[in-house]
């Protein structure tokens, strides 16, 4: 319990930077290094992290399953509806150039759009994934 | 420099690819596999590609470790002796090999600038990208606006092994026990 002791606080202690983290290589994407993908994995990993430390009951407060499991869904449609917005707009499909007044903001826009779809599905699948496993194995 | 860290990253690469071949115990392979996409993380720095391993590091060696560590979990965690011979996949093995450098050899010498896969739709992306999309990380640019299509196609394929193996891992469960069987059948 005691060697638990230091695992417990270590982990609490680096949580928050690890979201940190994970959102900083969302949004800043494009302008460095990352993206939705990247930042969806970093995202579980905490998740993950919190379940091998504090057990699943704790993990499920944080990230509870049926937001994860709609969250696999839910990304797809924001990355498809970003390009029905296009086709709404005016452009093809997944054309930003209407979005905004100029053509690059527009493009801008979009891409944070569609990153944010890649970002809630990958984290919601790699989530309820390890959950799937974890239940199984119990 | 440059070659020497590359000639040391390749040779671990090589020393971990054996080990893993040799390694009987599972926990063991996935470790080894963990070390291997670090390996291939920092290969990738070296080659520029921060991108990818960014990618290889958090895809390759962190959460699929512990996707492979939970199937191990749920599995058997030692590797059965081989049934059959080893000569046969050793000749496969040697043929395809022996192919594949044999293919290499008339690829264009490594990073040439006029290599015909950089001149076909690179420059225009190199050239307009923050023009036209305001975006200064390329990558970025061509994953979520110019090859959106096939970015929108990956997420699907992620979405729909989501979805499937959640579907195997649960439906299992159901059938081992007796009185939520019934209740699957409706």
């Amino acid at each position: 319990m005691s060697l638990d002791l230091i695992l417990r606080v270590g982990t609490k202690l680096i949580l928050p930077f690890i979201l940190l983290f994970a959102f900083y290589v969302q949004l800043h994407g494009d302008y460095g290094p990352g993206g939705g993908f990247q930042a969806g994995i970093i995202v579980s990993a905490m998740v993950i992290l919190v379940t091998i430390t504090f057990g699943l009951r704790a993990a499920k407060r944080i990230a509870p399953q049926e937001i994860v499991e709609r969250m696999v869904p839910l990304g797809i449609l924001i990355f498809a509806g970003t390009g029905v917005l296009s086709l709404v707009t005016g452009g093809n499909y997944l054309d930003y150039s209407y979005f905004a007044h100029e053509p690059v903001h527009g493009h801008h826009i979009g891409i944070l759009m569609v990153e944010v779809g890649v970002l809630v599905t990958v984290s919601g699948t790699m989530i309820a994934l390890f959950y799937a496993f974890i239940e199984r194995g119990r | 420099m440059e070659t020497l860290i590359n000639m040391a990253l390749l040779t671990l690469l090589a020393v971990v690819t054996i080990a893993i071949v040799r390694q009987r115990s599972l926990v063991g392979v996935v470790i080894l596999a963990a070390i291997y996409s670090f390996l291939m993380a920092s290969v990738m720095i070296v080659l520029d590609a921060v991108d990818v391993a960014l990618t290889e590091a958090s895809v390759g060696a962190a959460v699929s470790t512990v996707l492979l560590l939970a199937t191990l979990h749920l599995t058997k965690t030692r590797e059965y002796a081989p049934v059959h011979g080893n000569i046969v996949p050793l000749a496969l093995s040697l043929v395809v090999g022996a192919g594949l450098i044999w293919g290499s050899l008339v690829l264009p010498p490594f990073g040439v600038a006029d290599a015909p896969i950089h001149q076909h739709v690179a420059p225009r992306y190199i050239n307009d990208a923050i023009a036209e999309t305001g975006v200064p990380n390329m990558v970025t640019a061509v994953l979520a606006d110019y090859r959106s299509f096939d970015t929108l196609g990956e997420v699907t394929v992620i979405f729909v092994v989501g979805i499937g193996v959640m579907m195997l891992l649960r439906g299992r469960r159901r059938r081992a026990d007796g009185s939520e069987e019934s209740e699957g059948k409706k």
